[in-house]
């Protein structure tokens, strides 16, 4: 790990622009790669925050990604402007997705993406409200395997 | 497994340009699924799929894998193969369905992530 300082940023995410779909978190894995962090740190980053942008993009008109790399932890914050999540627990479960077949031909929604991103982070925090918008924050720690 | 031998296998196609094709893989993984590739795969596996999307290739960069196969005759459009070539994950077309596809594979060494470390 040779980030000595916080490098934070943010991404402009729209809703159901495909072409650009995980572009952000492409890049996000690029700036993690040249920092020397670990090849398994930086899959399970990109593995979350791909899931998580790929939720922005299907389900919402527009959201941000904000990140904030430090030597102890990468944090991800994922802010969207709605629908937001009726039920955050059955979101929760393996399987549930509430996807349109339009989606599920792209390849998603097949109710993995949240279980994929809590599998893959130490520490997932979703905060929805119905119609207004869901706020999602992981943190994967830098020194230590998952917790 | 090099990827020559996985085209002459599945009679497949290359799609990209200038892909490593003794780039070698000892392990597949098959599904139109990303989130289930997402979570299932291991890294520097060959992806068999029958989707054909950029969020594939894009999956596949999340995911570490270092090769698609892309079956049923499906081909992907222009902006997916520049992302893979970007990307420098080759992409192989196929006109035999995943089953078969895989079975072939299987047959001649190739195994699944079944436990892979």
């Amino acid at each position: 790990m040779n980030a000595k300082k916080t490098t934070e940023g943010v991404f402009f995410l729209t809703g159901k622009d495909f072409a650009n779909a995980g572009v952000a978190s492409s890049e996000l894995k690029a700036m993690l790669e040249k920092m020397g962090i670990d090849h398994d740190i930086v899959r399970r980053a990109a593995i979350a925050s791909f899931e998580a942008e790929m939720n922005v993009i299907i389900y919402t008109p527009a959201g941000m990604m904000r990140y904030e790399i430090t030597p102890d932890y990468l944090k991800v914050v994922f802010e969207d402007m709605g629908p937001g999540i009726e039920d955050v627990e059955l979101a929760m479960t393996e399987g549930y997705s509430t996807a349109s077949d339009e989606i599920r031909e792209m390849g998603f929604g097949s109710g993995m993406g949240l279980p994929n991103i809590k599998k893959n982070t130490d520490e997932l925090k979703i905060a929805s409200i119905p119609g207004i918008g869901t706020t999602l924050e992981f943190v994967i720690k830098m020194k230590e395997g998952k917790a | 497994m090099t990827l020559n031998e996985i085209k002459d296998i599945l009679q497949a196609e290359v799609l990209t340009c200038n892909s490593d094709m003794n780039m070698t893989v000892e392990r597949g993984c098959s599904s139109d699924l990303m989130s289930d590739v997402l979570a299932f795969s291991k890294p520097g596996a060959l992806l068999i799929t029958g989707l054909t999307n950029e969020a594939a290739i894009r999956t596949a960069e999340v995911a570490n894998v270092k090769a698609i196969i892309f079956v049923r005759g499906k081909r992907p459009n222009s902006k997916a193969v520049t992302l893979a070539e970007e990307k420098k994950i080759p992409l192989l077309a196929t006109n035999l369905p995943m089953f078969e596809a895989c079975g072939r594979l299987y047959e001649k060494g190739l195994r699944g992530l079944l436990n892979a470390k």
